[in-house]
């Protein structure tokens, strides 16, 4: 299951040329991912809202740039990655980190006694509670591994993508999507754990 | 691989439930969840970790009206359709 859609074929010649239609059925096949993407980075409906314009903006002064190596999916996607890091960056220079990320020991995060959590039902697992602390563990990544997560693992993009959209090898992506999905599992194992001990209790 | 890998096993889960590990390193894995059960409720919530933030990710609506501002702002409001 991931956020992507299916691939669509458009003219790049005709979006070069300016072509509004081409271009409306472009932000029709790419505003939902482009939308969720921003929304997981930031948090922020309205934050995602302006990375969303921004990006079809950008991309509609640029697409002559637009070289064609790689799917336009991959270029929307890194224009968008790249103004999300940006806004992080004003808005919280103090905790931004891209290159040389703040990697916390995972197996520190882990309870001497690991709790089988996945017994809980699904209500409980998807609560609005639970969801408020899924997002919250998100934000709580540093923002090199948060963008990692969500390009791999919500949007579904392959490791080789990933890379494309973030100019890293497929080693550095899997290295950071490693720390991110331990440090997300060790977060919700704490919190579904506390649910699981009061429910027995 | 024996009970004091667990820690170990850690670098390679990630890798592990994507399928993306080789054979002989995978094998041993598999051995060592035979006989552990704490490595095993690690891989299987870390699984469930990922599943769930795909699931929840998927009931995210765009709201119509961040649609039809996208389409105000970029001009392109004669293409807009309900």
């Amino acid at each position: 299951m991931s956020d992507r859609k299916p691939k669509e074929a458009f003219s790049l010649e005709l979006l070069r040329s300016g072509e509004r239609a081409e271009f409306a059925r472009l932000v029709e096949t790419y505003y939902e991912m482009i939308y969720r993407l921003a929304l997981k980075m930031l948090n922020d409906p309205q934050d995602a809202e302006d990375i969303l314009q921004e990006t079809f903006t950008k991309a509609y002064q640029h697409i002559q740039n637009f070289d064609g190596r790689a799917e336009l999916s991959t270029w929307l996607y890194r224009i968008a990655t790249n103004e999300a890091l940006m806004h992080l960056r004003r808005k919280r220079p103090q905790t931004f980190s891209i290159e040389s990320p703040d990697y916390a020991d995972e197996t520190a995060q882990e309870p001497h006694q690991i709790l089988d959590w996945r017994s809980l039902p699904e209500e409980e697992l998807m609560s609005a509670e639970a969801r408020t602390h899924m997002d919250a563990a998100i934000q709580n990544l540093p923002s090199s591994l948060r963008v990692v997560f969500v390009l791999r693992d919500i949007q579904g993009l392959s490791t080789r993508e990933v890379g494309e959209v973030l100019d890293l090898t497929e080693t550095a992506v899997k290295t950071r999507l490693s720390r991110a999905r331990l440090r997300l599992r060790a977060e919700l194992s704490s919190y579904y754990s506390e649910r699981l001990e009061a429910g027995r209790r | 691989m024996d009970q004091q890998s667990c820690r170990q096993l850690l670098a390679w889960l990630s890798e592990y439930v994507d399928g993306e590990l080789e054979t002989k390193l995978c094998a041993e894995i598999d051995r060592h969840l035979m006989e552990c059960e704490n490595c095993r409720i690690v891989i299987d919530s870390l699984e469930k970790t990922i599943y769930l933030y795909q699931s929840v990710s998927q009931r995210d609506e765009v709201p119509t009206e961040v649609r039809e501002r996208l389409f105000q702002r970029l001009k392109l409001d004669e293409f807009f359709e309900e």
